[in-house]
C-alpha cells in the first residue's frame, strides 16, 4: 500500500479541464469533476475553466431531491482542500446566462475571452467535457 | 459482499464499502471495523465522525492527503499526520476509515 | 389536427432544439421544458428574447423539479411561462393527443 502523503510525482504537468456542459442533463460535468479530483490527488498542476453552459455547474442553490440524482455542487467547495485553486469562469459565458459572480458556489476568477485564450495556450494537457 | 446485523442484511461492494450510506449506524460501523480487525476507540470515532462531517459538507470521501490536511486544520498537527492516522487505521486511513464511516471509496484513491 | 405536447430537453444556449420547436410547433400547442431545457425559461439570458417573443403563440411550461436541481427555484422566468410539477407533467400528457420530443 502506498502512502499518498509521500507520493512524489516525477512529472508534474499542467492540466486544464474545460467544462462546457450544464450539470445533470448529461454525465459530462460529474465525470469531469471526478477526473479533476483524481488528477489533483496525483499532485498535478490543475486548472479548471467553466464556460458556455458549464458555468451552470456552479450555480448556487441546487437541490436534486426531486430528480433522484446526487447534487455534486458542494464538491466544488472541496477543491481548495485538494489544492485546486485555479478556477476560471469566462465573463462572456456568465453574462449570456444572466448570472453574476454572486450566483456561484465557489470563489472564481472571472476572465475575458482573451485572458482565457492565453491560459489555454499555456497548458500541457487540455481535457474537455 | 454484505454485512449481517441483527437479522438485517446490508449490501456492500466487493471491497466492503456499504452501498447505501443512509443505512449507516454506529453499530454497523463497529461490525465493519471488526471485519477490518479494528477495535473502535474514542480516537477512531473522532476520525470516523470527522469523515462523516466532511462527506456531509462536500459529498465526497477525501483522498488521504486531503484528509490529513483537514484533520490537521481541525484537530491540530499531533493528529493531522499520517503516522497517527496509520496507527489508528493500519491498512490506509482514508480507505479503512471511510469504509467504517459508511462512505464510498475515497475519490482519487491510489 | 391533433393537439400536441412538445417537450424540449436541451439548453437553448447550447443547442437549437428549442428554436426548432418554436419554429415548427403548430399554433396553440403546449411546450414543456424539461431537464437542461429548463434553462430556456430563464429571464436575462441571451436566449430569453426568442422564447419571450412566442409566449402568446403557445402555452409554455417548465418542470419545477428540474429547475430546483439546477438551483433555479427562485430564478426569474420569462413572463407567461408556468411551472408544473410531475403531476402537472402527467396531466399535460393526458390532456394532449400526441407528444413530440425535441432532443
Amino acid at each position: 500500500m502506498m502512502d499518498e502523503d509521500d507520493f512524489n510525482p516525477e512529472v508534474v504537468k499542467r492540466f486544464l479541464f474545460v467544462n462546457r456542459k450544464a450539470p445533470y442533463g448529461t454525465v459530462y460535468a460529474l465525470e469531469s469533476l471526478e477526473t479533476v479530483l483524481i488528477s489533483a490527488a496525483f499532485d498535478q498542476d490543475v486548472s479548471v475553466v467553466f464556460m458556455d453552459d458549464g458555468v451552470f455547474q456552479l450555480k448556487k442553490g441546487q437541490d436534486t431531491a426531486g430528480i433522484n440524482m446526487k447534487n455534486f455542487s458542494p464538491t466544488f467547495r472541496a477543491l481548495d482542500g485538494y489544492d485546486v485553486e485555479k478556477l476560471y469562469v469566462e465573463k462572456e459565458s456568465l453574462e449570456a446566462r444572466g448570472l453574476t459572480e454572486d450566483d456561484l458556489v465557489v470563489d472564481v476568477e472571472i476572465l475575458s475571452t482573451d485572458e482565457l485564450r492565453e491560459i489555454m495556450a499555456a497548458q500541457d494537457v487540455v481535457i474537455s467535457a | 459482499m454484505a454485512y449481517q446485523l441483527n437479522g438485517t442484511t446490508f449490501e456492500a461492494d466487493e471491497e466492503g464499502y456499504i452501498k447505501d450510506i443512509s443505512q449507516w449506524s454506529r453499530e454497523l460501523a463497529e461490525l465493519i471495523a471488526e471485519d477490518e480487525n479494528i477495535t473502535m476507540g474514542d480516537d477512531h470515532w473522532e476520525v470516523v465522525n470527522f469523515l462523516r462531517q466532511y462527506y456531509e459538507e462536500y459529498q465526497i470521501a477525501p483522498a488521504i492527503r486531503v484528509l490529513t490536511k483537514a484533520v490537521k486544520k481541525s484537530m491540530g498537527p499531533e493528529k493531522g499526520n499520517s503516522k497517527y492516522l496509520y496507527e489508528l487505521f493500519p491498512y490506509g486511513p482514508a480507505k479503512q476509515a471511510c469504509k467504517i464511516a459508511g462512505l464510498p471509496k475515497p475519490t482519487g484513491c491510489i | 389536427m391533433s393537439t400536441m405536447l412538445h417537450t424540449v430537453n436541451k439548453s437553448p444556449l447550447e443547442r437549437n432544439a428549442l428554436d426548432s420547436c418554436l419554429r415548427l410547433a403548430g399554433a396553440g400547442s403546449a411546450i414543456l421544458l424539461i431537464e437542461d431545457g429548463v434553462y430556456g425559461a430563464l429571464r436575462g439570458t441571451s436566449a430569453a428574447d426568442r422564447i419571450a417573443a412566442r409566449v402568446r403563440d403557445f402555452k409554455i411550461y417548465v418542470l419545477g423539479p428540474d429547475m430546483a436541481a439546477r438551483g433555479l427555484s427562485e430564478a426569474p422566468l420569462v413572463d407567461g411561462i408556468e411551472v408544473v410539477d410531475y403531476e402537472g407533467f402527467v396531466d399535460l400528457v393526458a390532456e394532449h393527443e400526441a407528444q413530440q420530443a425535441w432532443l
